[in-house]
């Protein structure tokens, strides 16, 4: 086990700004800071346990069909998830609509049994798992604070006791721009945050 | 709903691509050129009227019967997956030079979100076989359009001075958050205006 696979995930090989997999959901669900993080929990779940599931099995799977292998174990898991967010959690079951199912064509899970759980070890592909998960959901929940902070003026997360769940930006909520929680704002946020990321790069190489 | 409301409501109120965010990832990579963005567009436009089809069918025919709804994840990228080898070998076999200007983006179409996102909002809405059919073709039309609006961008733009920063990518999302702002002028007002509803 290595604990450099966890991390690498985080900020390094973070999914969604470098190596840009996965975008349908990062934009479609990101209206919300609430729905981003039932959709990383989501990812998270599914992504380590399909990475352990492929990585036990890489002896047995036989190559040439292993593609179709991959995408019924990813698919049993998102199974999984839609009916326990059924049952449990209602309100970001409806929210989320018709993305959740579509985890299983998110190219990131897929990407990581071919890149990885199938040349690794079972803890290593676990960590990997776990990192990528958390490094998609620390991006979605980025992206979503923004979103909503300008676009609504509010930042929703789960209601606990006497908080009920939303936050409320004074002056922000009365006038919010709009725009960003529409679709034209999510793709202008993306290319913008994309624009930063490369600029970093940049700089990093310059040196 | 009338079938060119379908239509209407697939290629320009809710675009897959500029209003729903399905099958970002060949918009932003296979838009490089012209011609390339053509055949995608073609090729994905097939599949998914072929796959709305064949999913409605084991939907009604095997899963609501046998009380198996809740497979319907699992079954439908089976049912895609199949279906995309299937079309695959066809074409193949039927027209090589069709096979030739396609083949390359088949493949890709199995992970497409596109097509199985149209399967499981086809159920989700409760459309009948033809609606089906013409929900999957406006889906497709929609892709097109959009990949081959955007593809024509791009090659204006590689003639432009475009900062370090801003090279590749993210110009493209960019330009493709313009093309959604103008996309915001077909909303559900214009199914009214032309007395579809």
């Amino acid at each position: 086990m290595n604990i450099k696979e966890f991390t690498k995930g985080l900020f390094k090989e973070n999914p969604t700004f470098i190596i840009m997999l996965g975008m349908c959901p990062t934009l479609g669900v990101t209206t919300q800071v609430v729905n981003a993080l039932g959709m990383g929990a989501a990812v998270i779940f599914v992504l380590t346990f399909s990475n352990i599931l492929i990585s036990a099995l890489k002896k047995i799977i036989p190559d040439c069909v292993r593609i179709p292998c991959y995408i019924v174990v990813i698919a049993c898991f998102v199974s999984i998830v839609e009916m326990v967010m059924h049952a449990y959690l209602p309100s970001v079951f409806n929210a989320l609509g018709v993305y959740l199912p579509l985890v299983v064509v998110n190219c990131i899970i897929l990407g990581r049994a071919e890149a990885f759980a199938n040349k690794n070890s079972v803890g290593d592909s676990a960590l990997d798992g776990l990192g990528m998960g958390l490094g998609f959901t620390m991006s979605l929940t980025l992206i979503a604070l923004i979103r909503e902070v300008i676009g609504a003026g509010t930042i929703t997360l789960i209601p606990i006791g006497s908080f009920s769940g939303t936050i409320t930006i004074p002056g922000l909520s009365a006038n919010p721009v709009r725009v960003m929680s529409l679709a034209a704002g999510a793709l202008l946020l993306m290319g913008l945050l994309k624009a930063f990321f490369q600029y970093l790069q940049n700089r990093k190489e310059a040196r | 709903m009338s079938y060119i409301a379908i239509l209407l409501t697939y290629v320009f109120i809710n675009n897959f691509i500029l209003v729903q965010f399905m099958g970002l990832c060949p918009f932003i990579g296979v838009s490089k050129n012209n011609e390339t963005a053509i055949g995608m567009g073609v090729a994905l436009t097939f599949v998914t009227g072929v796959s709305s089809i064949a999913c409605w069918v084991v939907y009604y025919g095997l899963l609501m019967p046998f009380n198996l709804t809740y497979l319907r994840t699992v079954v439908f990228i089976l049912v895609i997956a199949a279906l995309v080898q299937l079309v695959e070998m066809i074409i193949k076999k039927m027209s090589p030079a069709l096979y030739k200007a396609l083949g390359i983006y088949l493949p890709l179409i199995t992970t497409n979100c596109i097509v199985l996102g149209i399967a499981i909002i086809n159920i989700d809405k409760g459309y009948n076989l033809l609606e089906c059919f013409a929900s999957g073709i406006a889906a497709g039309l929609g892709f097109t359009l959009a990949i081959i609006l955007m593809s024509n961008i791009r090659e204006k733009i590689d003639l432009n001075p475009v900062r370090k920063s801003f090279q590749g990518v993210p110009i493209a999302f960019i330009s493709a958050s313009l093309m959604a702002l103008a996309f915001m002028a077909f909303d559900k007002s214009l199914l009214a205006n032309l007395h579809l509803v």
